[in-house]
């Protein structure tokens, strides 16, 4: 009985020991993805993170101007351009806005009718046929929580430390990662064997590497307006990557700055309260030996 | 239970009341002056943690329900309709979702409190059947609410699960048909598990009032495991424990809104933002956090034994691992409650409590390699916890000398202090 016990007690070491070796292996395993995904510093990271106006507006600029051609965001509504935590554009910019854009009405005459604040941001293609018809076989993804659907594997113990500091940005690093991480030709980096099937391009972080998006953005294809002070902002792929991509988590996140308001409210209550009836808790408990 | 009811009607009201319906003789006697032992430390806090938590899944759940709608075409819009455009509705979902990973925290501290310090044991062990009947109402709670959303790995999830019937010999592919109303998961599957998902957890209510009838016959366990000797060793439920509980409830909610308002996503996976798609199968199917241990268990077993294909296998282990917890007061038969006094089984139960976290690590980890390994190792591990250590322990350990009362180790505490 004793020796079986023994036994037991050595395969336990023994998985003990493989256990914390595979958790030190973990690394090995989030490589797997592509390159590793650079942290961006955002401005909404962190727990008292909140959205840059400037940058929504010009992340919103690239996005309007470029991706929105492919990409649909079917549950943004003109309206939320103007909320408090977004971009912040003014009422009347967002009605001129809308009204540049024509929705289907089926109670409007020939069923077609400027778009109005309340309504949705309209789709570039009919339906996903018809998207995938226009962009060689992909489908350009909705936008609306993409930035919530992307995320990096983090190695132990990092995702860990993640839990704590709350960080939620693994989406929109890779998104800008992805909106720089394009070769003109295949990289020596590539996985050995690697072709690269026609019509596609080569990108170091989307999965397999062979992408259907062009390369959506280079240096100076949008242009930024001058600030009121003067000042501006680079034309650049880093610049147009990081706005579009803090958009998107705005677009995905619209409430992240008033959420967070409302936390600390609320955490703040609940560690006073902690302390006040940790106190009621003692003085009743005062008199009995436990 | 009336023997230490101390119940007087104040009045002619309460004396009408009293002999018709006595609702406050019962709260008087159940919630205030119930005799508890007065020894319990903070691990026992979690009960009254857990029925908040099926409280708080209870009224935010129903609120979302007003606004969800369960349709495959409309389901995953309307979530993000209830985060967008519903008054507070980002607090509500967000604490929906947040509170079912906080649930199964509490839960499982809970269920591992009751195994280190022996709660199962007589006369205690239809109340630990009972809250192992939750435990598996719960999952099953949950695993349905996670297939609402309608993301990717809702879908896939329910995909990977509902196969698991198909295993059964025989009738399993009718089970599965049954279960999904249809060869796959569709509308269907997400209207039943909207309506299973809605009425579960009113199950587990009244499963928990039967939890909490077994709990006051034989009065609680308590940390040193030796039963109340009289009046000494106990104090009433009211203020005393109320109190502490109510202390501890808001302790916990600390952690709960850090993740709510802070960290609403962490804990759920970011595929899942992305709309179920039948033709795109997402590249690792990972089951929410509080399932892994058993999803663990269900895939190690990969190889067949005789007759047994290592699908049926896996299914019959994961099943296994879950219905073990019910005949536990039966496998472990030392006469001493609390692992405290127990020199050698302390030793097993923490390798226990490390072992479980390893299962749940790994059940996030793709089936390749080292894992497959080491999901076989820490598989046999649980298994060998509950069927050979527990019952070998029981015999051949000496356990330390017990206190003879819960008075005598309380002061025993002060003394050495």
């Amino acid at each position: 009985m004793i020796g079986a016990n023994n036994m037991n007690i050595r395969k336990l070491i023994i998985a003990a020991a493989a256990l914390v070796a595979g958790l030190a292996m973990a690394p090995a395993q989030a490589a797997e993805g592509g390159a590793h995904v650079e942290r961006q510093a955002w401005s909404f990271g962190g727990i008292f993170g909140t959205y840059d106006t400037n940058q929504l507006q010009r992340g919103f600029q690239v996005f309007r101007e470029v991706c929105s051609s492919c990409h649909s965001a079917h549950l943004i509504s003109f309206r939320n351009l103007m909320e408090p935590g977004g971009p912040q554009f003014s009422e009347a910019q967002v009605r001129a806005l809308a009204a540049e854009y024509e929705v289907a009405d089926i109670t409007a005459d020939g069923g077609r009718r400027p778009a109005v604040p309340a309504d949705r941001w309209p789709s570039p293609f009919a339906n996903d046929v018809e998207a995938r018809d226009a962009n060689g076989g992909s489908l350009p993804p909705d936008f609306s929580v993409l930035a919530k659907a992307r995320g990096v594997t983090d190695p132990f113990p990092t995702w860990i430390f993640n839990y704590f500091t709350g960080y939620q940005e693994g989406g929109t690093d890779y998104i800008h990662a992805l909106l720089t991480g394009y070769h003109e030709e295949v990289p020596e980096t590539a996985p050995h064997d690697f072709q690269l099937p026609e019509g596609k391009y080569y990108n170091d972080y989307f999965p397999g590497h062979a992408i259907g998006m062009a390369p959506p953005l280079a240096d100076g294809s949008v242009d930024y307006a001058e600030g009121e002070d003067g000042q501006s902002v680079p034309e650049t792929l880093e610049q147009y990557s990081t706005d579009v991509a803090a958009f998107m988590m705005w677009m995905a996140e619209p409430h992240l700055v008033s959420r967070k308001q409302t936390g600390f409210a609320v955490l703040i209550f609940l560690v006073l309260f902690a302390g006040l009836m940790y106190g009621t808790k003692r003085k009743i408990w005062a008199g009995i030996e436990h | 239970m009336s023997e230490h009811s101390t119940y007087v009607p104040g009045n002619a009201v309460e004396k009408w009341l009293d002999d018709r319906l006595p609702v406050v003789r019962f709260a008087k006697e159940h919630l205030m002056d119930f005799p508890t032992p007065k020894n319990l430390n903070y691990w026992w806090t979690f009960g009254a943690i857990l029925v908040m938590c099926l409280g708080v899944q209870i009224v935010t759940g129903i609120i979302l329900a007003m606004h969800y709608t369960p349709n495959v075409a409309m389901a995953f819009d309307s979530v993000e309709h209830i985060r967008r455009d519903v008054n507070g509705g980002r607090i509500i979902q967000a604490t929906h979702a947040v509170g079912a990973s906080m649930f199964f925290i509490a839960l499982y501290i809970h269920m591992f409190r009751g195994l280190f310090y022996g709660s199962y044991k007589a006369p205690r062990e239809i109340l630990w059947i009972l809250g192992v009947v939750i435990f598996l109402l719960t999952t099953a709670t949950a695993f349905m609410g996670y297939i609402l959303p309608w993301g990717q790995m809702s879908f896939w999830g329910a995909t990977v699960i509902s196969n698991i019937f198909t295993a059964i010999p025989v009738v399993g592919e009718n089970i599965k048909q049954l279960v999904l109303g249809g060869f796959a998961v569709g509308n269907p599957t997400l209207n039943r598990f909207f309506s299973l998902h809605y009425l579960l957890p009113f199950i587990i209510a009244a499963v928990v009032a039967l939890h909490i009838w077994a709990l006051h016959v034989p009065g609680n366990n308590n940390p040193v495991g030796v039963e109340v000797k009289d009046s000494r060793d106990t104090v009433p439920f009211h203020p005393y424990y109320t109190m502490k509980d109510l202390y501890g409830m808001v302790l916990f909610m600390i952690p709960f809104a850090w993740f709510v308002f802070f960290a609403p996503d962490i804990l759920g996976h970011p595929d899942n933002y992305i709309m179920a798609n039948a033709q795109v199968t997402p590249a690792h199917i990972v089951p929410e956090w509080y399932l892994l241990p058993f999803y663990t268990i269900l895939r190690a077993i990969d190889f067949n034994v005789l007759f047994i294909d290592s699908k049926l296998g896996g299914v019959i282990a994961m099943g296994g691992a879950m219905l073990m917890l019910l005949i536990v007061p039966w496998l472990d038969t030392s006469k001493v409650r609390s692992g405290v006094f127990r020199p050698m089984f302390k030793w097993f139960f923490a390798l226990f409590a490390i072992n479980f976290v390893g299962l749940m690590y790994l059940g996030a980890q793709p089936a390749e390699g080292i894992y497959t390994v080491l999901a076989k190792v820490c598989t046999g591990y649980y298994f060998l916890y509950f069927l050979v250590i527990l019952p070998v322990l029981s015999r051949i350990e000496t356990p330390k000398p017990l206190p003879t009362s819960i008075s005598e180790s309380v002061l025993g505490k002060t003394a050495h202090a």
